[in-house]
């Protein structure tokens, strides 16, 4: 029984390098595309609202499954040809750049407007307002919602299993077939896997937090 | 670059009046808050603009560097008209100092830098050129020793001086005050009007949104009265605080004089 322990745990770590990488791109991707819809949602101009809150809309009530075979089906088409592994991070990143939008929305929200008029009226432009007075204040506010969004994002890259993505979830299958008397040990050691991911962006998180509240 | 002079402060020197309003209207919806405004204030003048809540002085001050857009009227600052929300705008914007009511200070920077961050990012003033003038402008408002503080930290009085040091760190042309004085406690007032008649006394144009009579009397070349979005009387504070003209001007003044 031993014998196969060495090899089942290496396929563990390879199927939580896949789940760590898509992860790592996709909330990259997210927090930049999340951060310039919500300067979008909050510009005076008009058109640029507008879309802002257009891209919310869509691709925050769309269910994730509907936006992963949009891009796995749909995407090769128009001639996009990448792995599978990138569709997800593409998928995953469009979809929760929504919710980043959104959570950093509502820490701009709780910024007082009157920061934003004082900036203004000593000639700062918008994106200096943003970018300088406001974003920071509201960064405080903005990590509690944010920690959720990111947490619910690596739970989403296992819907990447469905789709031939062999990251820990798929995984899981595979080792439930190749290794059926470790069913309870490969379950256990796969859900492990994804707390411990969690339990580090809720560290990262608070660590975060904790530093911010000194500031002022 | 010019050290320059550390009086006044005012980067003013072109002719005719510096704020003009011509029939400027603002409706918040179906509220007519602004109705025909005409209105023309010169250079080295300061203006007190005084009348009952609601009867949109504040909306005017605000209005004058465009935080209120306006729907009908032209408002000319040194004969430009007000550009509309982009650069030009922002660019005018520095050449008017605000002091709102509520200090708004921006909480997560030191004093030092509430008054230095405009001239670094918006004149693009060198660091330490930057950091003496806003040294200079505290020690002139007397506040200096609080330079490292946040403004979390000082009381309001002090909040509110600094926020005048950092309106005036633009070198703007003209200074507007919407109701400084109405957030602070008795004591912290008069600190905080004489910083504002030494301004005066100096020659900054100035609008200023108050109910403060002392200073009107003090410092104000002109009142003008406004009650339900218009200029019911415009006069010396002299001639309107002992001979108001308007009914509505004397029962205000009956109200805010007897207690």
């Amino acid at each position: 029984m031993d014998e196969y322990l060495p090899e089942l745990l290496a396929r563990l770590a390879d199927g939580f390098a896949v789940t760590l990488r898509m992860l790592g791109w996709s909330a990259l991707i997210a927090g930049i595309v999340g951060t310039i819809l919500a300067a979008m949602r909050v510009s005076p101009v008009p058109p640029l609202r507008a879309f802002g809150t257009s891209y919310v809309n869509i691709f925050r009530n769309t269910p994730l499954v509907v936006l992963f075979l949009l891009a796995v089906e749909g995407l090769p088409t128009v001639g996009v040809r990448i792995s599978f592994e990138w569709f997800a991070i593409i998928t995953l990143a469009t979809y929760t750049a929504s919710f980043v939008c959104e959570a950093i929305r509502s820490g701009i929200n709780t910024v007082d407007v009157g920061q934003a008029e004082a900036s203004r009226s000593i000639g700062m432009t918008f994106g200096q307002s943003l970018g300088i007075i406001v974003l920071p204040q509201a960064i405080r506010a903005v990590i509690p919602p944010l920690a959720s969004v990111y947490i619910a994002l690596a739970k989403n890259t296992a819907v990447a299993a469905a789709f031939g993505v062999v990251e820990a979830t798929g995984q899981l299958s595979n080792l439930i077939r190749d290794f059926a008397s470790f069913l309870w040990f490969s379950f256990f050691g796969i859900a492990a896997g994804y707390v411990i991911i969690v339990l580090v962006i809720s560290g990262i998180a608070g660590m975060i937090e904790r530093r911010l509240a000194v500031v002022r | 670059m010019t050290v320059p002079a550390p009086v006044p402060e005012s980067a003013d020197s072109g002719s005719g009046p510096l704020v003009e309003l011509d029939d400027v209207n603002k409706w918040f919806g179906d509220l007519h808050v602004l109705k025909d405004i005409n209105m023309s204030i010169d250079r080295g003048e300061v203006v007190v603009v005084i009348g009952p809540s609601g009867s949109g002085k504040s909306t005017l001050c605000r209005a004058i560097n465009r935080l209120e857009p306006i729907e009908k009227g032209v408002i000319r600052l040194d004969g430009q008209p007000l550009p509309a929300e982009g650069k030009e705008l922002a660019k005018l914007r520095a050449d008017v100092g605000m002091v709102f009511q509520q200090f708004n200070l921006f909480a997560h920077k030191t004093v030092l830098q509430n008054v230095t961050l405009g001239p670094v990012k918006v004149r693009k003033v060198k660091e330490a050129e930057a950091r003496e003038h806003a040294e200079r402008l505290l020690e002139r408002v007397g506040v200096a020793d609080q330079a490292d503080k946040y403004p979390a930290q000082l009381s309001g009085g002090q909040q509110q001086r600094v926020a005048i040091a950092r309106a005036l760190a633009m070198r703007p042309k003209v200074m507007l005050f919407d109701e400084p004085t109405s957030a602070l406690d008795p004591e912290m007032i008069k600190e905080v009007l004489d910083a504002m008649v030494d301004l005066a006394k100096e020659g900054m144009t100035m609008v200023v949104v108050s109910h403060e009579m002392g200073f009107a009397r003090t410092a104000a070349h002109r009142v003008a009265f406004m009650a339900d979005g218009r200029i019911v009387e415009e006069s010396t504070p002299d001639e309107f605080f002992t001979n108001p003209k308007s009914e509505r001007a004397k029962d205000f003044l009956g109200k805010i004089i007897k207690h």
